[in-house]
């Protein structure tokens, strides 16, 4: 741009507003309103068809009456190990099929990429109640296809016993979502340049030591983007338990997590009416912890990775 | 093209005031329910029943979606749009209607003596002053077996306990067929066809019931926990892996004939019936010993009310005597085999299975669900947790005792029986 022809005064760019106006507006109306309206409903109670403004007694009630707490940090416990699955096995599992689709001499790699994305666009209805019917102990081909190789005593009942069944529904879940992270790093792969692998090969770095010296740094902060996605998506989760196990989440609360937990009190089950304003002390509670989350990650893991420009 | 839609929906909107003007000396009522499933039987076979009988009333049955009739029943009785006849859930949706004024009190309505005290109970104010609807139908549990797996194995249906788990023995030993369908999985099954069925011949039905209503009782106390450890026994003789075995699994496999025993209620004589390709029976919760008085689960469902605001009032209470009428037991228990008329007057019943439930009135003492009045009041839910104590108790997690405390512990939190 040259001095000259720089006009006077600019005038007021209208269409910037006309275009942001949509998307604010329907963002504003959806979603901040929403959340604004569920952190002043869990600050009032219903008292004689009244509502009251009490503080924060209701969050007083939840931590301090076990009939409540008891149930919170069940949830939360859950939860926490739900991520740990997904951290565990998915994002590595995602990594390595990513490394894999990403060699040169891999032939139909359309077809596994296709192939192992299809379970995440998928609806968890479909996911649970199939995988329901696999696991089934009665009608399911887990049971045959293990005593086909000779290791029916390891199959159990795994929904329905307390000890594993919420390690199955993460496995589950890992099974449905193994490829959004496979896809993001398969892209950060792509993306890194022919020059740096060419230098590293010049340098005698190939193989297995490329993989680890030269690309895994360059995929960092899609790992770490990976990880926060895995994070809010885990602390949001609701659909696959309750399509599995129904909303009081056996067997005896074992895979109860902070969303069935939060269902229950907002819109009451069975002969339980619903506590709107326990349910919105409840979902206060999910969003401070996945913000915490997120402001963790941003302000101690995104200031420090390291990014390579090319 | 569009023109003579408009013109056509013209004419047929114009043709239809005047058949609403020419009807307009009768007197209109509408129902409003969700029960969409019984459309056609209000339409065909009861309505007709009422009209023939009654010239001058007319009935319109209006139902809505099951999931959306609350919601929807709260706004047009809000509103004053609702309809004159209001189909009423049991205990508190009903009773939270009527507090508020929408429902009128039924109380001297005639015919209303048609009913025994438990018939009415889910439709009365706590203290069983006022009934504010008319019982409809309840559903009855019990265990309906393979008749044909009985004939083969020599068993006959069992009336004591002992007999019971001879039976279950026996099943077992020969190995043709899972001796009892049933899982825990969906919790409910456990909770509803298990301790809900048997238990009732513990605590004596209603005397047990309605004392752990007034807090003379506790559900520590051995007639609550017995059916617990019952329960717990019936876990040697469900299928493998019953821990992830749900509702519909539990069906098929005895409508499939791989299970000689399933834990039922009547609701499943319809579907059984069309599904199964073998010959059903029936037999009511065993009791203790033989010459016991025996206790069934006859759990009111369904009922019909009126609206307090309703302008047709007098008519309505004429279609509402009709309900409590014997008339109209007979049809309604006929359309629906498994749904049971309430109904003092004996009901000739076609269906074999139906009739086979229906009989244990006459012997046993009837009772409803233990949780349902007033103690799912609070939280924690009495109800939900009876489910995943019942589950824990056959899974073996948690002990009769241990089930038996948490329940009353969570019950003791917030209800505070009336002195």
């Amino acid at each position: 741009m040259s001095v000259d022809d720089q006009p006077i005064k600019k005038p007021f760019r209208w269409h910037i507003l006309v275009f942001l106006a949509p998307a604010f507006l329907v963002y504003t109306a959806f979603m901040i309103v929403p959340l604004a309206g569920t952190l002043q409903l869990s600050l009032f109670r219903r008292i004689d068809q009244q509502l009251v403004y009490v503080g924060l007694d209701n969050f007083r009630m939840l931590f301090g009456d076990p009939r409540w707490s008891v149930n919170f940090w069940n949830a939360l416990w859950n939860n926490v190990w739900f991520f740990i699955i997904h951290m565990l096995v998915q994002n590595p599992i995602g990594v390595l099929l990513a490394a894999l689709l990403s060699s040169p001499t891999l032939r139909f790699r359309a077809f596994y990429r296709t192939a192992i994305f299809v379970p995440t666009v998928l609806s968890f209805v479909i996911v649970g109640f199939v995988w329901k019917l696999i696991l089934s102990p009665l009608w399911g081909v887990a049971p045959s296809l293990l005593n086909s190789v000779g290791l029916r005593s390891l199959f159990a009942p795994w929904l329905g016993k307390e000890e594993y069944a919420l390690t199955a529904l993460s496995l589950i879940s890992v099974w449905q979502f193994v490829g959004i992270p496979m896809m993001l790093i398969y892209a950060a792969l792509l993306s890194i340049p022919d020059e740096v692998i060419e230098a590293a090969e010049m340098d005698g770095i190939t193989g297995i030591s490329q993989f680890w010296k030269i690309k895994l740094p360059l995929i960092l902060p899609s790992i770490g983007i990976i990880s926060i996605l895995t994070f809010v998506g885990n602390f949001n989760a609701f659909d696959l338990i309750y399509t599995a196990q129904g909303a009081l989440a056996g067997p005896n609360f074992s895979t109860d997590i902070l969303g069935t937990f939060l269902y229950r009190a907002f819109f009451g089950f069975q002969l339980q009416l619903g506590d709107p304003n326990m349910g919105a002390a409840i979902a206060t509670m999910m969003f401070l912890i996945i913000l915490a989350g997120v402001a963790v990650y941003l302000f101690a893991i995104q200031t420090r990775l390291r990014r390579y420009q090319f | 093209m569009t023109t003579r839609l408009i013109t056509a929906l013209l004419t047929g909107s114009s043709l239809l005031a005047c058949a609403g003007a020419a009807l307009a000396q009768d007197k209109t009522l509408t129902i409003e329910s969700w029960r969409n499933d019984d459309l056609a039987i209000w339409q065909e076979k009861l309505i007709p029943a009422f009209e023939k009988a009654n010239p001058g009333i007319k009935v319109v049955f209006s139902p809505s979606a099951p999931t959306e009739y609350n919601a929807a029943l709260n706004a047009k009785l809000d509103a004053g749009s609702a309809g004159d006849l209001i189909t009423c859930r049991p205990f508190d949706a009903s009773l939270d209607l009527y507090t508020k004024g929408h429902l009128a009190d039924l109380s001297s309505l005639p015919g209303m003596e048609n009913f025994s005290d438990v018939a009415k109970s889910a439709w009365q104010t706590d203290d069983g002053k006022a009934t504010f609807c008319v019982p409809m139908a309840s559903v009855i549990h019990g265990f309906i077996y393979n008749a044909d797996a009985f004939q083969q194995l020599g068993i006959t249906p069992p009336a004591t306990e002992a007999e019971f788990f001879a039976a279950l023995d026996k099943i077992k030993a020969d190995g043709n067929y899972i001796p009892m369908a049933m899982g825990t999985k969906d919790l409910w099954e456990a909770a509803t066809m298990g301790y809900q069925n048997i238990g009732p011949n513990y605590w004596k039905g209603e005397e047990g019931r309605l004392a752990l209503i007034k807090g003379e009782q506790k559900l520590t106390d051995p007639q609550w926990v017995e059916p617990y450890a019952t329960l717990a026994k019936w876990k040697d003789y469900l299928g493998d892996g019953f821990e992830a075995q749900t509702y519909p699994d539990s069906q098929n496999l005895f409508t499939l004939g791989r299970a000689a025993i399933y834990p039922a209620g009547s609701w499943e004589i319809s579907g059984f019936n069309t599904q199964a390709q073998f010959k059903m029976g029936a037999f009511p919760p065993p009791v203790k010993t033989a010459g016991d008085t025996c206790y069934i689960s006859d759990h009111t469902d369904i009922a019909v009310g009126l609206n307090a605001k309703s302008p047709n009032a007098d008519a309505a209470k004429t279609f509402l005597s009709w309900v409590a009428s014997p008339e109209f037991a007979t049809i309604y228990a006929n359309a629906l085999p498994g749904f049971f008329s309430l109904n003092n007057a004996a009901v000739k019943m076609e269906d074999p299975l139906a009739q086979e439930f229906v009989s244990w009135r006459e012997k046993c003492k009837p009772t409803i669900r233990s949780t349902y009045q007033i103690l799912s009041r609070g939280t924690p839910n009495l109800e939900n947790e009876t489910w995943v104590e019942s589950a824990n108790v056959i899974n073996g997690t948690d002990t009769p005792q241990v089930a038996g405390e948490k329940l009353q512990k969570g019950l003791d939190a917030w209800y505070k029986p009336a002195k």
